[in-house]
């Protein structure tokens, strides 16, 4: 490594997914332990600090999947509170980003704003926000609002509610409890500024009650995919969570949301890509390979086989042997079997099912060996050098900024990422050897987030207040 | 030996006086760190104390002071992976919350917690409250408690809503759960039928329904224990019927005996042993090793309360700041004197109630001062324990761990099974 390669090259932005409640999961390991004990959350969080990564990232489903009308028994199922286990997490880590998913469809702006900041104190500015939006029913069911939101409203619904979330962070000045005569221990008169937000979602006013976080804003993290999301991301979000890992489209959608930007007042640095990867390390490329098999096959086994091509046949097969012949039954194509997150992934049922049935003939593949090769595969496979060298290739040429890493075993799935791929990267330059700065938004590159600008009223601020900078 | 008392300490913020924020020797910042609460709670568990305490609201807290606190269930999450014994209870309200979000929040601090978990449930009551949320006006508190109640109906049906050993991993059939020990909720509460369109926004929010199941597994001590404070005629409906442990105010040990009594009948009234509930009464404590000045510095304190008056300590919303008073205040006992008097004080109050809830007057320096000189006293007098009993709250507090409801057997186990964790 030399200091010119690290001027040159593109730092690669990492963060660590807590295994997922769906097949990418595998349970069926004798190295595969509590998806809800803490030990789990704090493990992989060690792990991740140990590699240097810039956060840990929670998803959140807030409804368990059913599968022709029943609970789908065949994945992990089961995860806590989302914001619960982040503010535990604060207290075993010092660096390491703090990110989770919080529906703005099943929660309340002030609510929310509250939450994020006390996380975002405690962790002294580690917190981050998945910001998604919902207008599903079926898990509408578990909450007071319902599924009442039209589909349509959804992005807009959400920018309010961000809009609310900010002007809650913005509403204490930065130093409104710093030290006045007069106000021993407690807030600089005028400094608490009431929040006001109307509009044909919302009816909120009041003040904040705590102060402005860390990292002014936290961080706020965007999945949309749509042009309608993309707009969104590039607005408002310092992180997109992308689902295009490949090169080529990664490019595609990298130069796509990075040349919505400038529209918004912000550069290429301003919002970082970052898509969802899996991946398999070996000794060798074809030890890898068959590691990446194996774990396919862990993945997929027999049960889940079957109602993964139910969910597009669109009824029972329970009576065909996933070892045996592809089924040869028409597909009923009225019926939906899935509910629930991941569900309703299919678009085109009738041409999926030609698809594949015309592969299984082809190729004569067994029903349980079609879904291994149809559903989604480790996105990367190798040795650690080569991975690594994957891995700065994406970054370098702008097929993203960094990677989601999902490991598929819980807590340990990164161990061998960190012990093995982690000094490489750190070698050449690709990733940090320690951390920059003192909260995520800094360790992410990111610009400070600048307190509102509330004229001249307002007092000339302390040390320490970020200078202001044009931003989202 | 005289009968140990459960002894949990308040730990919030600047500390319970209004005027704390005065005296406290901690920034006003640190009200917001994770490190400002761990020292209290620290300070707590080397004193075998069962639990801590942490109020919330959405609106401010109607006295003066930081016009803000940090979110209580989050605050106190962040002191479980540095805590071992000391029970977790965070005030969670149900007024403007979702019954989903609370049950898996709680939940999930008792997970974190390996059974540690309490909550003090709390309604929003204020002007403030309902704007900051801006979904319903302010309702009458007797429908607020009515609604509380359903909410922790809600919350512990979801705690039922997966059997303890759901998770079967089974290789062999390739089922991680068993479906038929995961249960639907279906818990429906009306608030009412008559809403108009000029109720705003959400007029068609008439009550709630909560399907299930819960997507956070059982918590490893069923449920966790639930805190009510009984201070009128409402919650004490509600506490009768759902709390665990029924916090309540007296100025003495025999007002405190009384209510007491008045606790059991309604327990019983609601077809609940008295037997499974505890009784706490709040206790404020302003320590000094000489009892005079500890009274002169009650005396500063008090007078450093703009108003009237007396300060209620412990009480949410002194009518300050406009804000309206939580509940018509029962005026709490407050103790200013010597570590060593207050030892004998506690033991007056050993007969007459289950435990206290200290309110350290100003943190951290009161609890320092009752861990120090008091807690040595109390233990020699056999009032408080030496050690742990056992490693929930809910063991410590001596209530059994609940059988599920939807165990084929109503079995219950005298402690929580060890929460399952992954090596490290």
């Amino acid at each position: 490594m030399s200091a010119s390669d690290r001027r040159t090259g593109r730092r690669i932005r990492l963060a660590a997914h807590f295994p997922g409640v769906n097949n990418t999961t595998v349970w069926a390991d004798p190295r595969s332990h509590s998806q809800i004990g803490f030990g789990s959350f704090a493990h992989l969080a060690r792990t991740a600090e140990r590699g240097g990564f810039d956060y840990l990232f929670l998803a959140e489903g807030l409804r368990l999947r059913e599968h022709r009308g029943r609970i789908h028994d065949l994945d992990v199922m089961g995860r806590p509170d989302t914001l619960t286990v982040l503010a535990a997490l604060s207290a075993v880590t010092e660096h390491l980003g703090l990110a989770g998913t919080l529906s703005a469809t099943y929660n309340e702006p002030y609510e929310i704003s509250r939450q994020i900041a006390t996380l975002d104190h405690l962790s002294g500015g580690r917190a981050a926000w998945n910001v998604v939006t919902s207008s599903d029913a079926f898990t509408g069911e578990n909450f007071r609002r319902g599924g009442y939101l039209d589909h349509a409203d959804r992005y807009e619904r959400a920018e309010s509610f961000l809009r609310a979330a900010r002007a809650f962070w913005d509403s204490w000045d930065t130093d409104a409890l710093s030290p006045h005569t007069g106000t021993r221990g407690t807030a600089r008169p005028g400094a608490v500024h009431p929040v006001s937000h109307r509009d044909r979602f919302f009816d909120i006013a009041g003040n904040a009650t705590v102060p402005r976080p860390p990292q002014g804003h936290p961080v706020i993290i965007q999945a949309g995919d749509s042009p309608r999301g993309r707009d969104l991301a590039a607005a408002q979000a310092d992180v997109v969570f992308s689902r295009h890992g490949g090169l080529e489209e990664g490019r595609e959608f990298y130069a796509d949301v990075k040349a919505r930007l400038p529209a918004h007042g912000r550069d290429e640095d301003d919002l970082l890509i970052m898509p969802a990867a899996t991946l398999v390390l070996g000794d060798t490329e074809e030890e890898a390979a068959e590691r990446a098999r194996h774990i396919r096959y862990q993945q997929v086994s027999g049960a889940t086989a079957i109602q993964f091509v139910e969910q597009v046949w669109g009824r029972d097969l329970s009576d065909h042997d996933p070892e045996g012949p592809f089924p040869t039954v028409e597909p009923d194509l009225d019926t939906v079997v899935t509910q629930g997150k991941a569900a309703a992934r299919f678009h085109d049922r009738a041409a999926k099912a030609r698809e594949w049935r015309d592969l299984a003939e082809a190729e004569g593949l067994s029903l349980r060996e079609l879904v291994v090769r149809v559903s989604a595969r480790q996105t990367f496979v190798g040795t650690p050098r080569t991975v690594a060298d994957t891995l700065v290739e994406h970054v370098e040429t702008r097929a993203c900024d960094g990677f989601v890493l999902v490991p598929h075993l819980t807590p340990g799935g990164l161990d061998e990422f960190v012990d093995r791929v982690v000094p490489l990267l750190r070698e050449r330059g690709a990733l940090r050897t320690e951390y920059e700065g003192a909260t995520l938004r800094e360790n992410l590159g990111l610009r400070p987030r600048p307190a509102p600008d509330r004229g001249a009223t307002r007092e000339p601020s302390g040390a320490g207040e970020p200078t202001p900078v044009p931003g989202p | 030996m005289a009968h140990p008392l459960h002894i949990g300490a308040a730990i919030d913020g600047a500390g319970s006086h209004p005027a704390a924020h005065r005296s406290t020797p901690a920034a006003p910042y640190e009200l917001f760190t994770a490190a400002h609460y761990a020292h209290s709670a620290r300070l707590a568990e080397r004193a075998t104390l069962d639990y801590v305490t942490l109020d919330d609201s959405f609106a401010a807290p109607g006295r003066p002071g930081v016009p803000g606190r940090p979110d209580a269930l989050l605050t106190l999450a962040a002191l479980a992976p540095v805590t071992s014994g000391i029970g977790l209870v965070p005030t969670v309200t149900t007024t403007h919350t979702e019954p989903f979000h609370v049950s898996k929040g709680i939940a999930s601090l008792d997970h974190a917690s390996r059974g540690r978990a309490g909550w003090l449930v709390e309604v929003s009551d204020t002007e403030d409250d309902a704007r900051l949320v801006g979904r319903r006006p302010v309702a009458p508190a007797e429908e607020l408690w009515n609604e509380a109640g359903a909410v922790v109906d809600a919350a512990s049906a979801l705690w039922d809503s997966w059997e303890d050993g759901a998770e079967i991993r089974d290789v062999a059939t390739g089922r991680f759960i068993d479906r038929d020990r995961l249960h639907y909720v279906d818990h429906e509460y009306v608030r009412r039928e008559d809403a108009r369109p000029e109720d705003g926004p959400h007029a068609e929010d008439t009550g709630w329904t909560v399907r299930g199941p819960s997507i956070t597994p059982r918590p490893p001590q069923g449920h966790p224990v639930v805190f009510v404070r009984a201070d009128t005629d409402d919650r004490l409906r509600t506490a009768a019927r759902y709390a665990d442990a029924v916090l309540i105010r007296a100025r003495t040990p025999e007002r405190a005996a009384q209510r007491r009594a008045e606790v059991h009948r309604a327990v019983r009234g609601a077809g609940r042993d008295p037997g499974q509930v505890r009784v706490l009464a709040d206790l404020g404590i302003v320590l000094d090793r000489d009892r005079r000045i500890a009274e002169e510095r009650s005396a500063r304190l008090d007078a450093l309360v703009p108003g009237d008056g007396a300060p209620e300590t412990g009480a949410r919303g002194t009518g300050i700041s406009g804000a309206k008073p939580s509940a018509p205040s029962r005026p709490a006992a407050t103790f200013a004197g010597t570590p060593r008097d207050l030892a004998r004080e506690i033991e007056a109050w050993s007969e007459a109630v289950d435990g206290l809830t200290l309110r350290p007057a100003v943190l951290p320096v009161d609890l320092e001062r009752f861990a120090a000189d008091t807690v040595p006293l109390l233990k020699e007098a056999g009032i408080l324990r030496t050690a742990r009993t056992a490693d929930t709250l809910r063991g410590n507090l001596g209530l059994r761990r609940p059988a599920n409801r939807h165990a084929p057997t109503a079995r219950t186990a005298p402690t929580a099974p060890a929460s399952e964790g992954a090596p490290r």
